[in-house]
């Protein structure tokens, strides 16, 4: 099995994913961009698990180790894209703008 | 002289020496620990709580006492039916390979000192209580009685050197305080401070033999030193006449010979149960119980045999010469003072002469005769209230029962047949002339003719006491009275013992005291008679009815004044007598006097321009260190490191603020920069 093509698409989402966050100035846009790095980081995963199977310790404790990540990598990014939005929803409400190089309260 | 001696040689028969089957002595020797303690524990609890009790802590020395006597005769009476051996010993300390131990010693030795002490003991304090009413110091007396006789229990229990040393000192402590117990008297003071002193110097003599005895031997035990003796171990016989010689000093501070005997008259400033007790049984008895446990050594020809003949000598000029003084004395217990240092005397000639039962046995019976007419001289004084015999007389009519044990006590002393002071001074007299054949040579057979005319001074001084004081008419002021029961009741029972204490030993026909004090486990080696000398016991007993009847002569009839009583004066002899031989100005004048003022001026030199000038230079130094370290070291070394710090810090914090713009994306460039960072190091070092 080749795992190129994968790690290939990975890389290239995942770089995606940089330059929505550090370019983007929509609040909402960056979380999607890092929604993006985190679905690279899944493919990444599920390849190199695929890839790594070992067929002779097919039935032990530890076949499904890669997709087990994988899932709990997709269920902190529904937590934290979920506190995320609420407060982008929160900023919005406030200064009626997503935009978050007005969001620099905390400089020196 | 040396022919004399010779033919009363052939009738000195030698003892052998048996050996001697020894019991532990059972559960009687385990508790004898409690013989010191318990009137240690009482002394502490007369002192703290004497006072409420009825009776202001006479009862707690009472008892202390009794304790002791019925403890100490138990242990004789089962010593006497088997002679026993035990030797007991708590660890209080261990201090690399050396332990520290407080043990008891229960052999035939230590039993017959704690039979000694215990009876004497019971007889004098039940007498103190009737002599001593009334004083002021009444309760702090017997604090002070009970822990002299506890002292003495724990020196004679003492299975070790050091403890023995703890307990002389305690009894040379308590001495000190007894004999100053009327302390508003100046001279009380100095009698005591004499008494002390005199011991202290002696005492160096025992310290440095002991030390050389434990480091030769390594050990402090005197069953182990004497092991040493018995197994001829090469190196206490190279330092066994040095250590022998040392040992002896010691004693002969504590048992006043001569040169050292002159504390002991000084010491009659104490109360008369204080003297009584002190000659009896417990301080000066503490010399000879020490010559008496370390016998072996003197006795064993490798070892210390050589200082026999310094004893013998010692002994044999005290005896002399204090019983010559005694025969001048005005005051009754000064009288009786000098008798006991010539009685040590003989003791120690015993000693000298290779004789360990003849010394002790003499101890033993002179404890319960000298106890004696010290209290009967102490009712005397009580009725008359003065020491001196020329304010007596004719007492005879009105203190029976006083006058009536002084004669028993006198007769003892002068060894009249068949009180106790026969036996014992017939036994010392056949040691010495055992000594004079076998090795003693022209030393013992002198010391041998110098024992019989002491017979004939002690028989003397005695008779000279018994006529002044209770014949004639009564020179003194007021109407004299005998003394209160309790008073009266321990001289009758002292005066029972001093008349029957001698049947323990008669050569020939009973010797258990040989056997009683020969229960030790190394062999004594000394000799004692087998039987009777009839020829030596009839010179002994000649000399002491001369003394008698030429007391008799001489001072019998009544004579109004000191004066006309001394008329025979002897123009030279005499006042060398009432001076003391002026030994006492001697040490005054040549030593105390010549040292006293330099110490003081050194002393005084010393603390003026050492100890003042050492104070005052710490002082000034410190001063000036604190100014140094103040404006050199702390403001201008620390304080600047700490301003300095503060102030880069400062700085620095106040320059970097800036990088916190507070936008987040350039955080996230800054953190995937680091990243990218990492991971192109990592490929180009790894």
């Amino acid at each position: 099995m080749i795992v190129n093509q994968f790690l290939v698409l990975a890389a290239l989402l995942f770089s995606i994913g940089i330059y929505g966050v550090l370019v983007r100035r929509n609040a909402v846009l960056v979380l999607l961009s890092v929604e993006l790095m985190l679905t690279a980081v899944n493919i990444n995963l599920i390849a190199f698990w695929a890839y790594l199977q070992d067929p002779v310790a097919y039935l032990q404790d530890t076949q499904f180790a890669g997709q087990v990540f994988a899932l709990f990598v997709i269920a902190v990014a529904a937590a934290e894209v979920g506190i995320g939005l609420a407060i982008v929803v929160l900023i919005f409400r406030n200064r009626s703008s997503a935009n978050i190089d007005e969001l620099d309260l905390l400089k020196w | 002289m040396t022919h004399l001696v010779t033919s009363l040689l052939l009738y000195a028969e030698e003892g052998v020496e048996h050996a001697v089957e020894l019991a532990d002595g059972g559960v009687l020797a385990e508790w004898a620990w409690l013989i010191p303690v318990v009137p240690l524990v009482m002394m502490f609890a007369i002192a703290f709580f004497g006072r409420r009790l009825p009776q202001r802590g006479w009862e707690l020395a009472e008892f202390s006492m009794l304790f002791v006597a019925i403890y100490g005769v138990a242990l004789f009476v089962s010593n006497a039916n088997q002679g026993m051996y035990y030797e007991g010993a708590i660890e209080i300390a261990t201090i690399g390979s050396f332990v520290l131990e407080w043990g008891w010693v229960v052999d035939g030795l230590s039993i017959m000192m704690y039979a000694v002490v215990g009876l004497v003991g019971l007889a004098v304090f039940t007498y103190s209580k009737g002599y001593m009413e009334g004083d002021i110091r009444y309760t702090g007396f017997f604090a002070n009685f009970t822990l002299f006789a506890a002292a003495m229990l724990v020196l004679v229990s003492s299975p070790n050197m050091l403890q023995l040393i703890v307990g002389w000192e305690l009894v040379g402590v308590a001495s000190y305080l007894l004999i100053g117990h009327y302390w508003e008297d100046h001279e009380n003071n100095a009698a005591a401070i004499k008494a002390f002193i005199t011991n202290k110097i002696a005492d160096i003599g025992l310290f440095v033999g002991v030390i050389i005895i434990a480091v030769t031997v390594g050990s402090f035990r005197f069953s182990d030193v004497l092991d040493a003796v018995a197994n001829a171990d090469s190196g206490l016989i190279e330092v066994a006449f040095w250590a022998g010689l040392m040992l002896f000093i010691g004693a002969m501070g504590k048992s006043a010979q001569f040169p050292f005997h002159v504390w002991l008259p000084d010491a009659m400033a104490g109360p008369t149960p204080v003297s009584s007790l002190m000659h009896a049984a417990t301080m000066v008895t503490a010399g000879i119980y020490l010559l008496g446990r370390m016998f072996p050594l003197y006795q064993d020809e490798l070892f210390a045999a050589d200082v026999k003949v310094i004893i013998i000598i010692v002994g044999a000029v005290t005896l002399l010469v204090t019983g010559l003084i005694a025969l001048v004395q005005d005051d009754i217990k000064k009288v009786l003072a000098y008798s006991t240092l010539s009685q040590l005397g003989y003791m120690t000639v015993a000693m000298g002469a290779g004789a360990y039962t003849a010394g002790l046995f003499h101890l033993f019976t002179h404890a319960f005769f000298k106890g004696l007419l010290f209290l009967c001289a102490g009712s005397v004084i009580h009725a008359v209230h003065s020491n001196n015999m020329s304010d007596m007389g004719g007492l005879r009519k009105y203190m029976p029962s006083t006058f009536w044990t002084f004669i028993v006590g006198s007769l003892a002393l002068a060894g009249i047949f068949p009180l106790a002071g026969f036996w014992s001074k017939d036994e010392i007299l056949s040691s010495v002339s055992y000594d004079a054949a076998h090795g003693g040579g022209l030393v013992a057979s002198t010391v041998l003719v110098v024992a019989i005319l002491g017979a004939f001074i002690t028989a003397l001084y005695m008779a000279r006491a018994v006529y002044l004081t209770f014949y004639g008419d009564y020179k003194g002021e007021g109407q004299p009275h005998e003394s209160p029961k309790i008073m009266t009741y321990p001289l009758i029972g002292l005066a029972v013992m001093a008349a029957v204490a001698g049947f323990a030993n008669m050569p020939g026909i009973y010797t258990g005291f040989t056997d009683w004090v020969g229960a030790r486990i190394h062999v004594m080696g000394d000799h004692h008679a087998e039987a009777i000398n009839y020829l030596l016991a009839g010179i002994g007993l000649a000399a002491a009815a001369a003394g008698i009847a030429a007391g008799t002569r001489l001072w019998r009839a009544d004579r109004e004044t000191q004066a006309a009583r001394d008329r025979f004066r002897i123009p030279v002899l005499y006042p060398l007598l009432e001076n003391k031989y002026y030994i006492d100005d001697f040490y005054l004048r040549g030593i105390v006097n010549p040292t006293k003022g330099p110490i003081a001026r050194a002393t005084d030199w010393s603390n003026t321009y050492l100890l003042d000038g050492v104070v005052n230079g710490v002082g000034l130094g410190a001063g000036f260190l604190s100014k140094i370290v103040y404006s050199g070291i702390d403001q201008r070394g620390i304080d600047l490191a700490v301003n300095v710090t503060a102030a880069a810090t400062g700085e620095a914090g106040e320059q970097l603020r800036h990088t916190t713009t507070g936008r987040v994306q350039q955080y996230a460039g800054a953190l995937f920069a680091g990243a990218i960072l990492l991971v192109v190091g990592f490929l180009i070092f790894s």
